[in-house]
């Protein structure tokens, strides 16, 4: 799959309560959730992004809870796709399980800028500054995990 | 080549029984576990999927702990949801208020997590079972959902770093400080994706109460799964839990590492040098001696979560304030972690020992650790807290801090109404 959209940077180790506050999680609503998305970190964040827009950040992104709600809630307020430098274990699961396209590129954080315009293609494992005319590999997701998002998604792929 | 105690109890619930770390398995569950905020995903996604049955009713658990008792309509029905399901599915390891309690507290105490299961739970702090020698971690809703139905997880085998701590403890140096101090050393990532397996004579000489707080914070590393060998210790506990609570399921299986277990790496801690711990915000890795922090003013201390909410925590703090009175301006929460806790709290004294002190005894509840009740921080506050996660706003206001520590230093801090070390007031 293809993506292209602006990049929204964050830092290192944005765990699941950044993403999402505990408070919310009394509703499990999709765009419930996306309005609070990353509401401590930016209070504007879900006004600026834009439907394909990308987020970028450093090492070990979503670190924290296993609330599922974290990856809904950025999926839903209308990004296309996550780059960071590492995720965690249980935020990688639940971005796979939800649908929400995720490509770990070292040094993502000093590739990509905020603002930039960023391509992804998720299958070929190339990732393209648009704005700095700049292209990178990145890592693809490993077979049986692309197994899992080809049948789209873990539910359809246990009905197997 | 040898195989670690992760990799044994891997194979041995492994579809495919030849691997190695780095490969993707799918592997049958012992037991499950969600919550009332984790588990209506998972239900929706069970129905969605159009599935009638569920594996095995005896190996699922539903507890409704973190916004119970219902704090608002909308927590009152995601317990609703959880009670509906297990009704229709006649499940029974469904644990309402007055009879619940933390779920990791929980599920050892009434001997349904049990040595040498693999245990999945839409709970990132699983790991906590680690402490039993199980293989214990979180999972997400969906994942749930799909074990719901197969009774089984895929999962990528996990290299292990193996922690050896020797020497004795200090006095009010516990499980928490160790981990803390091990959290402090190797980082919120350290152990990303990695099994964190804690051993050496120290580990060995703790309770039960302080190995689940150590494995209980595994996942703050980043770790898949925190793990200790069982032993003697292990063994009287798991059968003191069937004996009292009787569970469906009572056999369980011993695993130790093999000598020549192959281990991503070694660390070893001389545990004698550990002082307190205090973990500053935002990360837990931010770790301090108690004592550089001694001027730090605090508004809130919270005793308990499924970390610090055993009856050895509330034994200690309760040691420490007993005849002291908390400090006039600071709030002290005491939340035990199951009913069982909280009856026995009550039997010896502690519950009093809090309420003297001017502290609360609070109703099992996860509460105010991730931000839900009981306890919430307004803009500018301060709290001293035995829970396990110090991020921003996670306990109130974005601009509230959390500190995290032990139970002795949460209690001392009470009295002295800033950071303090436990023999300050002992």
């Amino acid at each position: 799959m293809k993506y292209k959209g602006k990049a929204h940077r964050f830092g290192d180790n944005i765990n699941t309560d950044d993403i999402i506050p505990a408070r919310y999680l009394d509703s499990k609503d999709p765009l419930e959730l996306a309005e609070h998305c990353m509401e401590y970190l930016d209070k504007n964040f879900v006004k600026k992004v834009k439907k394909g827009d990308i987020v970028v950040a450093g090492r070990n992104f979503g670190c924290g809870s296993s609330r599922e709600h974290a990856p809904i809630a950025i999926k839903a307020c209308g990004v296309s796709c996550v780059i960071a430098e590492s995720f965690a274990r249980i935020f990688y699961r639940n971005a796979i399980n939800v649908g929400l396209p995720i490509v770990v590129l070292p040094e993502a954080a000093k590739y990509i800028n905020n603002g930039n315009i960023v391509e992804v293609d998720t299958k070929k494992g190339i990732i393209r500054n648009v704005s700095k005319k700049k292209e990178y590999k990145s890592e693809i997701y490993p077979a049986f995990i692309e197994s899992i998002v080809k049948k789209g998604g873990l539910m359809n792929y246990v009905r197997r | 080549m040898g195989y670690t105690i992760t990799e044994k109890i891997l194979r041995d619930h492994a579809v495919k029984k030849s691997f190695k770390p780095g490969d993707f398995i799918d592997a049958k569950i012992d037991f499950c576990l969600g919550n009332d905020i984790t588990a209506p995903i998972s239900i929706e996604e069970f129905r969605n999927a159009g599935a009638k049955k569920v594996f095995d009713k005896t190996r699922i658990a539903l507890i409704p702990d973190h916004f119970i008792p219902a704090k608002d309509m909308r927590s009152a029905n995601n317990s609703k949801i959880l009670r509906d399901f297990a009704g229709e599915h006649d499940i029974k390891n469904f644990y309402e208020v007055g009879r619940m309690g933390v779920e990791h507290a929980l599920l050892p105490e009434l001997g349904l997590a049990l040595p040498g299961n693999l245990i999945i739970g839409a709970d990132s702090h699983t790991c906590t079972y680690g402490a039993l020698g199980a293989f214990a971690c979180g999972v997400g809703s969906t994942d749930l959902a799909a074990a719901f139905i197969t009774g089984k997880v895929w999962l990528k085998v996990p290299e292990t770093i193996k922690f050896i701590y020797y020497g004795k403890l200090k006095k009010w140096v516990s499980g928490k400080d160790i981990i803390l101090h091990t959290i402090g050393d190797i980082g919120v990532d350290g152990a990303h994706y990695m099994a964190m397996e804690f051993s050496g004579e120290t580990i060995k000489s703790l309770s039960m109460d302080d190995r689940f707080s150590i494995c209980n914070m595994a996942i703050e590393a980043g770790a898949k799964n925190g793990i200790i060998e069982p032993d003697q210790t292990t063994i009287s506990y798991v059968k003191n839990a069937i004996r009292k609570n009787k569970p469906k399921r009572k056999s369980f299986k011993l695993y130790k590492s093999d000598s020549n277990a192959r281990y991503k790496e070694m660390r070893e801690y001389d545990a004698s040098k550990i002082e307190p711990q205090v973990s500053l915000p935002h990360l837990p890795s931010n770790t301090r001696p108690v004592n550089v922090l001694k001027g730090v003013s605090i508004d809130q201390v919270v005793i308990g979560s499924c970390t610090n909410g055993r009856i050895g925590d509330l034994e200690t703090a309760a040691k420490i304030l007993k005849g002291n009175k908390v400090r006039q301006g600071v709030r002290l929460i005491v939340i035990p972690a199951t009913q069982s806790v909280y009856l026995e709290a009550v039997k010896r004294g502690f519950a009093r020992v809090f309420v003297e002190a001017g502290g609360i005894f609070s109703t099992p509840s996860c509460g105010p650790c991730l931000g839900g009740h009981l306890g919430i921080l307004a803009e500018g506050e301060r709290c001293l807290a035995t829970t396990n996660r110090n991020f921003m706003g996670r306990m109130g206001h974005p601009k509230s801090e959390v500190y995290l520590s032990s139970p002795a230093v949460a209690a001392a801090s009470a009295i002295r109404g800033r950071i303090a070390h436990p023999k300050e007031v002992m």
